[in-house]
């Protein structure tokens, strides 16, 4: 039995999540606080990943980072290459959950109540105080809901992926390639139990976001 | 201990300009609301910037458009009690308490001084619950216990009672009132409602449409309102256009009646007011005939409103407030009025 696609699948969608993160909680930070016009202009280019077919969204990162073109080929002298490694899974998975990580969090950062951060500051508290310890907390579930969601897209990233990485067993292969492969050849139970691999990951991960909710909290809320 | 303002903003079409200057007590910002009450508070903390103008407090100057002086809200040692009170959700009455104090404090001297303030406002107990689960007497205490313990200059206080339910709200103006005179802070304080404005303040000021009238005592500014917008905002339900007609004669063109009044009339006089509750069936003074129109019942007052014969027909109606126990059996056919209760308004 090759495990290779659970790991591969495993540390794209952790590593895809990770990255949308860091630039996903910024970007919605700075783009809330933006007036109207220039956050609508900003919200169209940020957020047209969701809605294009991810094949289309691979086709452009193969026209930013193949092998021929400009930034590919600068990139190559440094030995770094998106095209066919399992790195460029992560570009490709980054991508194409980021929208949901930044429409999430922005939503969030909207529905802040900005009276407890001129709380914070006239009570003498550093911005950066503020941000960490009140903004995030109290955006924390809105916050929360955009890893999970970005997570998971990322977990089932196929298009972009296929595009941009394509199908090398023990090298790019994900659990969404493998099972389009497996089933291409006929090879019906395997891909079923990948499918059911893919089930239970999905599974665990919404137990594990339940279960993260502080009970505190949640009796707060109530 | 003391504040000094005079700023001016403009918002699209609203502008701001306020003139003030608040000592020790309780000084009080009276208006309707939008009328830039909430936005004067938030320029004297540092959170919204006026276009001009200087503010002061003890001595230090916290804004000055002249001098590009703009302190950041951190270091203006403002108290600001927010509306909402503004507790941060995901933290409890003691950890929100110990956010209000400054990362120098000792550990053991941060623990007494919040045992010492939950114990001034009577928090005991309710230390690890979350805002959520306060009521909100016990949240407006957490939030000024957390303003407290930050050790502010001034404390400012935007509608403090505004959240709470009516009948928990006199109680607590007293007791607010209470501890704020025990602790001798400057203290400034807007609101909307009349009968709050007058229980807690000793100065009083009014504002209407973005700019802040004279401060004054509040009992004179009750008694004696100048404008018509101190009389409308204090309460006075009968307002009409006034002419002066001698010194101490005014004529009120829309009731078709002339009033003698107590104090001599200046020029310029605008309108006059008359407070519903000081008509009296009994007295000759400024006496004329009524017709009653309507009336409304109250808990422990009757409203009656009524017209003068000559009333000019497009004009508001009058009222007349009378406690229960003194309405007459039937209804009197005058009116009148105590000289001294006739309010010349001159702007």
């Amino acid at each position: 039995m090759d495990w290779y696609p659970l790991l591969n699948s495993l540390r794209i969608a952790a590593l895809a999540c990770a990255l949308t993160f860091c630039l996903g909680i910024p970007a919605a930070y700075y783009a809330s606080r933006l007036p109207r016009v220039v956050k609508g202009a900003l919200d169209v280019v940020l957020t047209l990943p969701m809605v294009l077919p991810p094949t289309v969204v691979g086709y452009f990162l193969l026209l930013i980072f193949g092998a021929r073109r400009p930034l590919g080929m600068f990139l190559t002298q440094y030995g770094i290459r998106f095209v066919m490694t399992w790195y460029g899974g992560v570009l490709a998975a980054a991508t194409v959950s980021f929208p949901l990580m930044y429409r999430t969090a922005r939503g969030a950062f909207e529905a802040f109540h900005e009276d407890l951060a001129y709380a914070g500051q006239t009570l003498g508290r550093s911005n950066t105080w503020i941000f960490w310890r009140v903004r995030m907390p109290a955006c924390r579930s809105g916050i929360l809901a955009g890893v999970v969601l970005s997570f998971a897209r990322a977990l089932g990233e196929y298009g972009a992926t296929s595009m941009l990485i394509g199908y090398t067993p023990g090298k790019t292969a994900t659990i969404a390639t493998t099972v389009y492969q497996l089933w291409r050849t006929d090879n019906e139970a395997e891909a079923f139990f990948w499918v059911m691999i893919n089930l239970i990951i999905s599974a665990v991960v919404l137990i594990l976001v339940n279960l993260l909710e502080n009970p505190s909290q949640k009796e707060v809320r109530e | 201990m003391s504040l000094l303002v005079d700023i001016e903003k403009k918002l699209g079409d609203f502008s701001l300009k306020v003139d003030l200057e608040a000592d020790k007590g309780i000084t009080g910002i009276l208006g309707a609301s939008g009328c830039g009450k909430s936005l004067t508070l938030k320029c004297i903390a540092g959170i919204e910037k006026p276009d001009k103008g200087r503010i002061v407090l003890d001595g230090q100057v916290l804004f000055d458009s002249e001098l590009h002086i703009d302190l950041p809200p951190q270091k203006r040692n403002v108290g600001y009690l927010f509306q909402s009170y503004a507790l941060f959700p995901h933290m409890t009455v003691r950890q929100n308490i110990l956010c209000g104090m400054g990362k120098d404090k000792s550990k053991t001297s941060k623990k007494e001084a919040l045992a010492r303030v939950v114990r001034l406002l009577s928090l005991e107990g309710t230390e690890q619950l979350y805002p959520g689960q306060l009521s909100g007497g016990q949240a407006q205490r957490t939030a000024l216990a957390r303003i407290l313990v930050s050790g502010p200059k001034i404390l400012m206080l935007d509608e403090p009672f505004s959240a709470l339910d009516t009948h928990l709200r006199e109680r607590l103006q007293i007791e607010m009132k209470s501890l704020l005179s025990d602790l001798d802070e400057t203290v400034l304080m807007v609101t909307h409602s009349r009968d709050e404005a007058y229980h807690m303040c000793s100065r009083l000021a009014v504002m209407d449409a973005g700019r802040l009238q004279d401060c004054r005592e509040t009992k004179n500014l009750f008694g004696d309102p100048v404008s018509i917008c101190a009389a409308r905002l204090t309460g006075c339900k009968n307002i009409a256009p006034a002419v002066k007609k001698g010194d101490y004669l005014v004529e009120i063109p829309d009731w078709g009646i002339c009033l003698t009044t107590a104090s001599p009339v200046k020029d310029g006089l605008k309108a006059v007011g008359i407070r519903a509750h000081y008509f009296n069936a009994k007295t000759d003074h400024n006496s004329f005939p009524v017709l009653f129109t309507a009336d409304m019942e109250e808990p422990f007052e009757w409203v009656l409103e009524f017209r003068y014969p000559d009333q000019a027909p497009d004009t508001p109606s009058l009222w007349w407030r009378i406690p229960k126990d003194r309405v007459p059996g039937q209804r009197p056919k005058t009116l009148g009025i105590a000289p001294a209760n006739v309010l010349l308004l001159y702007e």
